[in-house]
């Protein structure tokens, strides 16, 4: 032990490890700076969680366009453990999405991104944007049939941005199609390119933390002022100020544990997301879908009026961005108490409340045609009627179903039609059949008078 | 040494070392950004394919044809595959569709009974001329060039198809 102790010493003076994290250690923090300062240090958590499991899937990778699916097959199938370590990997990206946002939300309704603290917010928005990134170009690494149609719809709305667009998305891509090339681009991204931009901006975030200190809890009338609040902030310290280690920290450790604990049992409960077909573009029969974390994007675009989408997916992101960025200097001083800035918490609800809406409408895609469903098997008609009986199957093949539901089988992108006898007459069904409507095809041109008479016939079935 | 002399000195040094840093890292700095942009600065050619032979697809049919892309990387495995909706208008006369859908670039897919291209993500639907019929889709499904090589049907590749915000 003595020995051990003698050695430690040694390794300490000639490396000065003590003097280096000393000041880091115990530095003093404001006092009651307690739970809802926990999501920072959770997202950093989680990012170290996913540089670690992501070295360990990259042992087992393949970054080549022919080869990555076969090895992400090896990995989910084969390899010890690898399924656990991919399902790590993914819900260690879906925590440090919640982490960043609930850290950022707290930052905004406890106003903690005014003076002197500008910079650590637009740091942070950087910091956001990366980790977005990174959302997305780990699920295009996935390289299936998911991940390659994911990659045209990200260069579709890149194409999106006004004059470069087209050249934008052909970078994405890595030429005029997927192939050779695609994989190994967003490989480098992931993998090099926007992690060395996180470790250096979450290196310059935590840099200005000790800076500046981290925010003391606001309260109501105490007002940040510009000219005084540093020299007030460093007598608080001086004054109240607790060491970071422990009397802050046990809190960061005690939720980043559970954080990664909770991300490893999901993995073992729930799995990676399953992997579809294989890459191939050429495989039509396909349904591409985000991983949840950019669902409400997906159902945005289903949702928005059709004539404004090209603009919005354009200057929508544009907007959100420059308004997260002019945040500090629109308000930088004054009132940081929630209590006095009601609508911050309006706000931040309001937020939430869409994204969780818009999640919630995307994983239903009630908008998507239902191809699964290919025949109505609650439906009865009595077999007398023959004309209603062909008009049953022509709603069958003519694609009718995949948008209209008959009791409860069927697509929901059009009415309900269990009852549409009740609403509409002969005639009116046949003007909406042959003219269509504001989102249904015409099929005027593509029924017989015989087939639009048995497929009326069937719909005045049902009452 | 005067005091002047020394700031003249120390201002030469600071300038001297950084244009010593930013020259190899300006050299340096060209075949990386050769590598990240190469995309935009090498042109890729396109050219022709056999997808079909004339009897293989009967007049007023739209079938699923497949293809390898123009000039593709050893490496692109599968791919280097994109499909495309050909149809035969008449005796001589062929049209052809990207697969692409015109709203965000998914697969379309053709119902024959329907008669009409159907998209997966958001519910765009194109009539068999190609021309919306309902849905998000902005503008018409792309066409492709088709040409008539003896009893070959020959189509030209082509990039993915971008919508841009001018349509």
């Amino acid at each position: 032990m003595k020995w051990l102790k003698k050695t430690g010493r040694w390794i300490n003076d000639r490396s000065g490890f003590s003097e280096m994290l000393k000041p880091l250690l115990d530095h003093p923090v404001p006092p009651g700076s307690k739970w809802a300062y926990v999501f920072g240090s959770a997202t950093l958590f989680c990012f170290i969680l996913q540089v670690a499991t992501g070295i360990g899937l990259a042992l087992l990778y393949q970054p080549s366009s022919d080869k990555a699916f076969q090895s992400l097959q090896y990995i989910t199938y084969k390899a010890t453990l690898g399924h656990t370590l991919r399902g790590i990997h993914y819900f260690g990206a879906s925590g440090m999405i919640v982490m960043v946002g609930l850290h950022m939300m707290r930052t905004y309704i406890t106003a903690a991104y005014k003076f002197p603290r500008e910079m650590s917010w637009i740091s942070g928005v950087v910091l956001l944007l990366l980790t977005i990134s990174m959302g997305f170009t780990g699920q295009l690494l996935r390289w299936d049939n998911n991940g390659v149609w994911s990659a045209v719809v990200a260069a579709e709305q890149l194409g999106r941005v006004p004059l470069i667009g087209k050249s934008i998305a052909r970078l994405l891509l890595g030429g005029d199609t997927l192939g050779g090339q695609s994989l190994s681009r967003f490989f480098s991204y992931h993998v090099f390119l926007f992690p060395a931009l996180i470790f250096v901006f979450v290196g310059f975030h935590l840099w200005l933390v000790m800076r500046n200190g981290i925010s003391e809890p606001p309260q109501a009338g105490r007002l940040i002022d510009p000219k005084t609040y540093r020299q007030w902030y460093h007598n608080m310290l001086r004054q109240n100020g607790v060491p970071f280690w422990p009397f802050a920290a046990w809190r960061d450790a005690l939720f980043g544990s559970i954080t990664i604990i909770a991300i490893v049992v999901l993995a073992v409960l729930f799995g990676p997301p399953a992997l579809t077909k294989p890459p191939d573009p050429s495989i039509v029969f396909a349904t591409p879908r985000p991983d949840w974390y950019l669902l409400w994007i997906y159902a945005l675009f289903a949702l928005m009026p059709a004539q404004i989408e090209s603009y919005a997916m354009f200057f929508g992101p544009l907007l959100i961005f420059f308004l997260l960025f002019a945040l500090p200097f629109i308000s930088n001083k004054g009132e940081r108490s929630p209590i006095k800035r009601p609508w911050s918490i309006v706000g931040s609800a309001f937020v939430v409340i869409v994204i969780i809406s818009l999640l919630v409408i995307g994983n239903k895609a009630a908008w998507s045609p239902a191809f699964q469903t290919k025949s109505l098997t609650k439906t009865v008609i009595a077999t007398k009627d023959t004309l209603a009986l062909s008009g049953m199957t022509l709603f069958e093949q003519k694609a009718c179903l995949y948008c209209h539901s008959i009791n409860h089988e069927g697509g929901k992108v059009g009415p309900d039609l269990t009852h549409v006898a009740n609403r509409l007459n002969e005639q009116q069904m046949i003007i909406r059949i042959v003219n269509g409507a504001k989102n249904m095809p015409a099929y005027g041109g593509s029924l017989s008078n015989n087939e639009l008479n048995q497929l009326v016939a069937f719909l005045k079935t049902r009452k | 040494m005067n005091e002047q002399t020394n700031i003249d000195r120390r201002k030469f040094l600071e300038r001297i070392s950084l244009l010593a840093g930013a020259i190899p890292a300006a050299i340096v700095a060209v075949p990386i950004f050769s590598a990240l942009l190469g995309p935009l600065l090498q042109r890729q050619r396109q050219t022709w394919r056999k997808v079909a032979n004339l009897t293989d697809i009967a007049v007023g049919e739209t079938k699923l044809i497949t293809y390898v892309n123009a000039d593709p990387l050893p490496w692109a495995g599968v791919t280097a595959k994109a499909a495309a909706w050909l149809r035969r208008e008449s005796e001589n006369n062929f049209v052809a569709f990207s697969a692409h859908c015109s709203h965000l670039g998914c697969p379309v897919r053709w119902e024959d009974k329907a008669q009409l291209f159907m998209c997966p993500c958001h519910g765009g639907a194109y009539y068999k001329d190609g021309s919306v019929a309902a849905g998000p889709p902005p503008k018409p499904l792309t066409k492709i060039e088709v040409r008539i090589n003896k009893t070959d049907v020959e189509i030209k590749t082509a990039p993915v198809p971008i919508t841009t915000i001018t349509q």
